[in-house]
């Protein structure tokens, strides 16, 4: 809202502009014989009848002249345009906009509805839920995790059966739901530079491969008394604290010597964003749904 | 008076037509310049951090305004993409603001928190690593080259002269505080800060 000042200044000039569009047109109405005297123009005549200085304007123009004023001032009556006024109508943006969030919130609880009571596993067999399910991975998911659920390097392949914070229905609606936070501390301070080398030849030798250098024997060494807190002494991870499986050789971070050395040097930090103050609970089930759809495939 | 007196007098015809073509103008600018609701910032809406700021400054080096917009209209179909619709009071530390009027890529007002910032950095070096179909350009440069940390303080005093209320303490930490970032981190703060305000007003 404007201070009424401002109010009156806008209502002011909008409604003189209008006043004066009138009476120009009213001044313009007749021709003034009095200031086209030949002597002052230069006696040039254009379609037939147009010389300088006053000349009627052609009634066609008139006319949209007038048909204009008539739309400003139907106008101001029905639209809030002179100021704070609101207009007859009482319309405004921003309540139109209301009613039309309302009327979308009680279409999408109608939908909806139909699926709060039922669980995520069932309704991934639902070809309706997961069409809808569908919909909403590709607006809030596929960005990270690609349109096809592949994801990409640091962002989880959705469609194998790999799953770092657990595979069941309720876990991967938990992780929807609520977020993970995976973080994977550096150690390069710990271990110097060798011993980054040969507990990367280790997590290698894991996946039945080689490293360019470094000793896994070694790297077994640094393994066991660090590493195994969260992947495990058998290296499968912990699908309580989002580690990850290092003896399948899938690879959230790239699988190469050089990407794991980096990994282990300095550490991972990855973030899945909660979902449920943005998307509510029952949208956050219907994804669970197609995301376990996406791995039954 | 006389038309004719008008259309001798260059000068007095210019004035005329100045008070004319005026009045849009003053019905629809003047009030804008005295409104709380312009010249207040919202709830939540506090001034770029000096990383922010630096940010903001590569966002218009390298054009991104001419492809994204930072203004959701209140239309249902915007508001169900973006998130709530943009106030004037979001931007009243914007100089200038960055409403753009062209969307050959998504709005961002509200980009802030959507995505991690290791998403934004790997999409801002190439976009087609993260979505395949995008047709953004890569900014991979921005990762090479650091912000020039001594011109941060002279920003803000010039940002401080048209109102942002930046304090004293604020300046002389300017400096330190993006000392070796990369025009990536900036760029990045910038981003992440983008309509987080309206987080906070539901």
């Amino acid at each position: 809202m404007m201070s009424s000042g401002m109010s009156l200044f806008v209502a002011a000039a909008a409604i003189l502009n209008t006043v004066a569009a009138v009476g120009l047109l009213v001044w313009m109405r007749k021709r003034r014989g009095e200031t086209a005297q030949t002597s002052d123009t230069t006696g040039h005549t254009w379609d037939g009848d147009l010389r300088e200085y006053n000349n009627p304007l052609p009634r066609w123009w008139l006319w949209l002249f007038v048909l204009s004023v008539v739309f400003a001032i139907i106008y101001a009556v029905l639209y809030p345009a002179l100021g704070n006024a609101r207009g007859s109508l009482g319309w405004s943006q921003i309540e139109q906009w209301e009613q039309l969030q309302a009327e979308q919130e009680t279409t999408a609880q109608r939908i909806l509805s139909v699926y709060a009571d039922r669980g995520s596993h069932e309704l991934a067999r639902d070809p309706a839920a997961l069409s809808i399910g569908r919909n909403l991975f590709a607006n809030n998911c596929a960005a990270c995790h690609g349109s096809d659920g592949r994801g990409g390097s640091g962002f989880p392949n959705l469609t194998d059966q790999d799953w770092l914070w657990g595979g069941s229905p309720e876990l991967i609606e938990a992780s929807i739901a609520g977020g993970r936070m995976g973080v994977m501390a550096p150690w390069l301070e710990v271990l110097g530079e060798q011993g980054v080398d040969d507990a990367t030849a280790y997590v290698m030798s894991l996946s039945g491969r080689q490293a360019p250098k470094g000793n896994a024997a070694a790297g077994a060494v640094h393994f066991n008394s660090y590493c195994i807190a969260c992947h495990g002494v058998d290296g499968k991870g912990n699908p309580a604290v989002g580690a990850p499986n290092l003896t399948d050789n899938v690879w959230l971070h790239g699988g190469s010597a050089s990407a794991i050395r980096a990994t282990i040097a300095a550490g991972r930090q990855n973030n899945m964003p909660a979902q449920t103050d943005r998307l509510g609970e029952v949208r956050v089930k219907l994804l669970a749904a197609y995301v376990q759809s996406l791995g039954d495939r | 008076m006389k038309h004719e007196i008008i259309e001798k007098n260059v000068g007095l015809l210019g004035v005329l037509v100045a008070i004319v073509i005026s009045v849009g103008g003053l019905v629809e600018i003047i009030p804008l310049t005295v409104s709380s609701e312009t010249t207040q910032p919202a709830p939540g809406v506090k001034p770029y951090t000096a990383l922010q700021l630096e940010g903001r400054d590569i966002y218009l080096r390298e054009g991104c305004y001419t492809c994204h917009s930072q203004m959701i209209r209140p239309l249902r179909g915007e508001t169900e993409r973006y998130g709530h619709y943009s106030l004037p009071g979001e931007s009243v530390y914007d100089h200038p603001f960055q409403f753009g009027s062209k969307r050959t890529g998504p709005d961002l007002a509200r980009v802030g928190g959507k995505y991690s910032d290791e998403w934004q950095r790997l999409h801002l070096i190439n976009p087609r690593d993260l979505v395949p179909e995008s047709n953004m350009p890569g900014f991979p440069w921005l990762v090479k080259h650091t912000v020039d940390s001594s011109l941060t303080p002279r920003k803000m005093q010039a940002l401080r002269t048209v109102g942002v209320p930046y304090s004293d303490a604020e300046i002389a930490t300017a400096s330190a505080d993006v000392e070796g970032k990369t025009e990536m981190d900036a760029l990045i703060a910038y981003l992440q800060g983008l309509g987080t305000a309206s987080q906070t007003w539901k």
